[in-house]
């Protein structure tokens, strides 16, 4: 791209290391995400297969436990949460009618310590000491340096921490941009389903991360420096870990899943050509189940020994959730009743997600009455519920978003044959997967077990859901062969490829230009984009005239910050005080120059716009 | 206890099948009724919402939860009655470690491993806590779980077997490498019995009658282990071990093995002191270093190691083979 301006432009790698374009740190986010989805998604399998037949010994048993471990935080923290994230930098700006972000550098930083913190805890899968081996909840004492001997729990410890910054970074980021960077006439009550989502989600990572950033670091000084947080006979006490785990964990949940619901209810509604039935209950349902959600973490310790006050609280407190979720369900419902539904995959993803989620809620609110959930907790019942709400509810909303956004981020079309075959043969796995698994619970399967013994009747069902396994990966890989195949077609989409588009996003070409929108638009109403096709427009009407667009300049600082980060946990976690001294040295050294250097970015004049056409 | 943790399983699920009929029923019906028939542009009306509906959609839901909620909280509060000081009920301080249990019956002055024995119909009062991490304490078909905490914060829980039968019990917190293998067994016996077994325990320990065997008993066993009066208290206590149901709580002692985890009781206990760490990786029983003889002459004695006048007849045909296991409820 050739600019006459004195700015540095960089292609290739560096445009990619450097970038803090929404957009392209979207992509960066899909692309390390999907990835960790995919090592995620193998230690799913090599579970299920040691877990066939009983008895089995196809991995230890210390290996195991450390494949549970990097699974489900793997799963949760370096596969969902920065696909969410992919998602939200990819549509957010776009449907609030912004050029980019607030702090288009800050998402960068996010990006890259998410992503050095995430290499960092797989490292430790090759290391003498291998991988975590105390659960995704990292449970004191088992996780103390006395119980979890080597580096295991400190890869945990520290990838988790460094990657827990971005994630917070990132949230920020998202409240300041949707508080202030929306265009005229979107007001709160205009905004998209998705964007109110993101901002709730925003809004309960600020609040929640730091519970765990401080437990964390509580964790870390235990195992590092002999502190003595959780250990009892220094006075320690392991029920706190516990607390502070949940006071984050809880809410995590919640992060997780509203953007679902956001993708959910943008597509439900554009394809059945219908306004979202009851917004302003969905926007209340929403904010509702971000306060609730921060009330009811003991749920998760209905066993610890809490006392009946405490449980009964945290049981009503839990299923009072299900009443705004129950909202939701019904609005979406609501909202295909009349409506002219067609059946395109994205469709299929979220209309599928609809009645797997309220499975998934319904176990939960049976969860929720402690004296039950005494018999539930930590057995395969528990695994089946949140296996149907994270992946019936996420990754099915997740898939749904991808092909929906797919045009908008690429340009491309994703290949609708190969996408439902993906919807199928992975929703399908998911159901044989996970449905035997609350039967498994039932007659008095534990979870987080290596293996079992023969004759318990739990043989035929495991079988069962090991064969699901298998096909929901047999799914995800039709996806990658549809993403191979897409990627070789000529860029083509159309700015508004599923022509039923509502939202702003759909205004402007596929992919998006660098700057987004050449005028920003005026928005008059809700589903902005559908209003002006109503009202027999051809686009949005401009707010502004075409004048000189602002740009931030791209920027390698937040990648060696995070270097920084990365090389300094090594060093703590090994002892080695040089490492750790130039790690720092060169996090507070990046920081130092972008704190000396202004940099007040470039112009892009109007005609440069003209010439360059729409696409960037 | 399980009875009420069951009648409020049912409860519960049958308020969430309703759920799940009467949403899967409006899906069904939306998604065939509404579908784009081909040829069909029209744009349908734009319905903002509907009071009246979201309203209905807000009120039941709120009163299945009172309906639902209510029996919780009693629930709740029934089982967490203390009845540690009840003269009636026995009292059994549970202490879980890796990858064992301990169960001590301070009224009765007994101390003994992996194996609960319990009489019918009396209130079971359990005291729980842990040597080392955290485990939780589960009989999937008597009682429901509560975790074993380090640092003297102990957890309560009661329980009635009203049948007799053996029972399987799991640890349900994750605790390590062997986490999986932990399980224990409950004997519910009649009250009779149940004093029988008490009196057998007490009974002076008598020590294998090769005088070599016993001399390498005392010298490698002992050290650890306790048989009656005899020996330390710091790992699973023996005395009794022949009329156990299992070895090391997952080697199920039968004389018709089928599965690989049976075998008759002198087998599993020559499997076990031969290599416990094969048998549970990560547990804290070394290898102990024994001639071919010695470990025969062990195992065949901590079989015969049987409890004198504790053979009760409610547990005819009720072996605990791994095809007996009772289902929860």
């Amino acid at each position: 791209m050739a600019h006459a301006h004195a700015v540095k432009r960089y292609s290739g790698l560096m445009d990619w290391l450097t970038t803090v374009d929404h957009k392209k740190i979207g992509i960066l986010y899909l692309i390390s995400g999907g990835f960790f989805f995919l090592i995620g998604g193998l230690e799913a399998i090599l579970i299920r297969i040691q877990l066939w037949k009983p008895m089995n010994d196809f991995v230890s048993p210390d290996t195991y436990n450390e494949l549970l471990t990097m699974h489900g935080t793997t799963m949760i923290f370096l596969a969902a949460m920065p696909i969410i994230f992919a998602l939200m930098n990819a549509i957010v700006p776009l449907q609030i009618g912004a050029r980019d972000v607030a702090f288009p550098f800050l998402n960068s930083l996010g990006f890259w310590t998410f992503f050095f913190g995430g290499v960092l805890l797989n490292i430790s899968w090759f290391t003498s000491t291998g991988a975590p081996a105390a659960g995704w909840t990292s449970y004191v004492p088992l996780a103390s340096p006395m119980y979890s001997e080597g580096q295991g729990v400190d890869f945990y410890v520290i990838g988790l921490q460094i990657s827990g910054l971005g994630t917070l970074v990132g949230g920020i980021n998202f409240l300041v941009t949707i508080i202030n960077m929306r265009a005229p006439g979107m007001s709160f009550m205009r905004m998209p389903m998705f964007t109110w989502t993101a901002f709730i989600t925003s809004a309960l990572i600020l609040f929640a991360f730091p519970a765990l950033t401080v437990g964390l670091v509580a964790l870390m000084f235990d195992r590092l420096f002999d502190g003595n947080f959780f250990d009892p006979s220094s006075g320690g006490n392991v029920v706190l870990w516990e607390h502070i785990f949940w006071i984050f964990g809880h809410p995590e949940v919640y992060i997780l899943i509203l953007p679902a619901f956001g993708i959910i209810s943008e597509i439900v509604s554009t394809f059945s050509r219908k306004r979202l039935f009851g917004y302003s209950s969905m926007v209340f349902a929403t904010v509702l189940i971000g306060f609730l959600g921060f009330m009811v973490w003991a749920h998760h310790m209905f066993t610890t020994g809490l006392g009946p006050v405490a449980n009964s609280l945290f049981s009503i407190a839990t299923m009072l959730i299900a009443v705004p979720t129950g909202i939701k369900i019904f609005n979406w419902l609501f909202t295909l009743w009349g409506g002219s539904i067609t059946f395109t995959s994205a469709n299929l993803f979220a209309i599928g997600f609809i009645p797997t989620f309220v499975m998934g809620g319904v176990t939960g609110v049976m969860l929720a009455a402690a004296p039950a959930d005494f018999q539930y907790h930590d057995s395969y019942f528990v695994v089946a519920h949140f296996h149907y709400v994270i992946v019936g509810g996420l990754v099915l909303g997740l898939f749904a978003g991808l092909h929906y956004w797919w045009p908008k981020m690429f340009g491309r079309m994703l290949n609708e044959g190969l996408a439902k075959l993906t919807f199928w043969t992975f929703y399908i796995g998911f159901h044989l997967t996970f449905f035997v698994q609350h039967f498994l619970g039932l007659i008095g399967m534990p979870r987080r077990v290596y293996t079992y013994l023969d004759g318990q009747g739990f043989n035929g069902m495991n079988l069962v859901s090991t064969v699901g396994a298998i096909l929901m990966g047999i799914g995800t890989i039709v996806f990658l062969i549809n993403v191979a195949v897409t990627a070789a077609k000529p860029k083509n989409a159309p700015a508004d490829p599923w022509v039923d588009g509502r939202t702003l996003e759909w205004s402007i070409p596929s992919p998006a230009p660098e700057y987004n929108f050449a005028q920003t638009p005026l928005v008059r109403g809700y589903d902005a984009l559908w209003k002006e096709k109503m009202d027999g427009n051809k686009g949005m009407t401009p707010a502004e005239p075409l004048g000189p667009i602002h740009m931030p300049s791209p920027s390698i600082l937040p990648f060696f910050m995070s270097l920084g980060l990365f090389i300094m946990g090594f060093g703590l976690m090994y002892h080695q005080w040089i490492f750790t001294g130039i790690g720092a040295a060169l996090t507070f050294g990046c920081m130092f120059l972008r704190s000396v250097y202004d940099d007040h970015g470039f112009h892009i004049d109007p005609d440069e716009l003209k010439d360059k056409g729409v696409k960037a | 206890m399980a009875q009420s943790q069951y009648d409020l399983m049912k409860l519960s699920i049958s308020i969430m099948i309703l759920v799940v009929v009467v949403v899967f029923a409006i899906a069904f019906y939306v998604l065939i009724r509404f579908r784009r028939r081909p040829g069909n542009d029209k744009i349908p009306v734009q319905v903002e919402g509907n009071h009246k509906l979201e309203i209905i959609w807000t009120v039941i839901p709120l009163i299945l939860l009172v309906i639902l909620g209510i029996p919780t909280i009693q629930t709740v509060f029934a089982l967490a009655e203390d009845y540690s000081r009840d003269e009636n009920a026995v009292v059994v301080k549970v202490t879980a470690h890796l990858y064992w249990w301990e169960f001590e019956y301070p009224q009765h002055g007994v101390v003994t491993a992996q194996e609960l024995v319990i009489p019918t119909n009396a209130k079971i009062a359990i005291e729980a806590k842990t040597a080392d991490v955290l485990h939780s304490f589960w009989i999937p078909a008597l009682a429901g779980k509560i975790d074993t905490n380090p640092g003297g914060n102990v957890n309560r829980m009661f329980f009635e077997a009203p049948k007799p039968g053996i029972y399987y019990g799991k640890c349900a917190e994750l605790c390590g490498p062997s986490h999986a293998l932990m399980d224990f067994k409950v004997k519910a016996v009649e009250p009779a019995s149940f004093e029988n077994w008490v009196n057998a325990m007490k009974a002076p320990a008598q020590l294998p009658s090769d005088p070599a065997i016993a001399e390498v008993f005392e010298n490698k066993c002992l050290s650890c282990h306790a048989v009656g009066e005899l020996g330390g208290p710091a790992f699973p206590n023996l005395t009794g071990m022949g009329s156990r149901e299992s070895v090391a709580g997952i080697l199920l002692n039968t004389e018709e093995p089928k599965y690989e985890n049976e075998g008759s009781t002198y087998e599993n206990l020559y499997r076990w002191i031969q290599d416990p760490q094969a048998i549970k990786p990560g547990n804290a029983m070394p290898k102990v270093d024994l001639t071919e003889e010695e470990l025969e002459g062990i195992s065949r004695y901590l079989a015969e190691l049987k409890l004198e006048g504790f053979n009760p007849a409610e547990l005819e045909g009720n072996s605990v083979t791994n095809d007996d296991q009772e289902k929860q409820q």
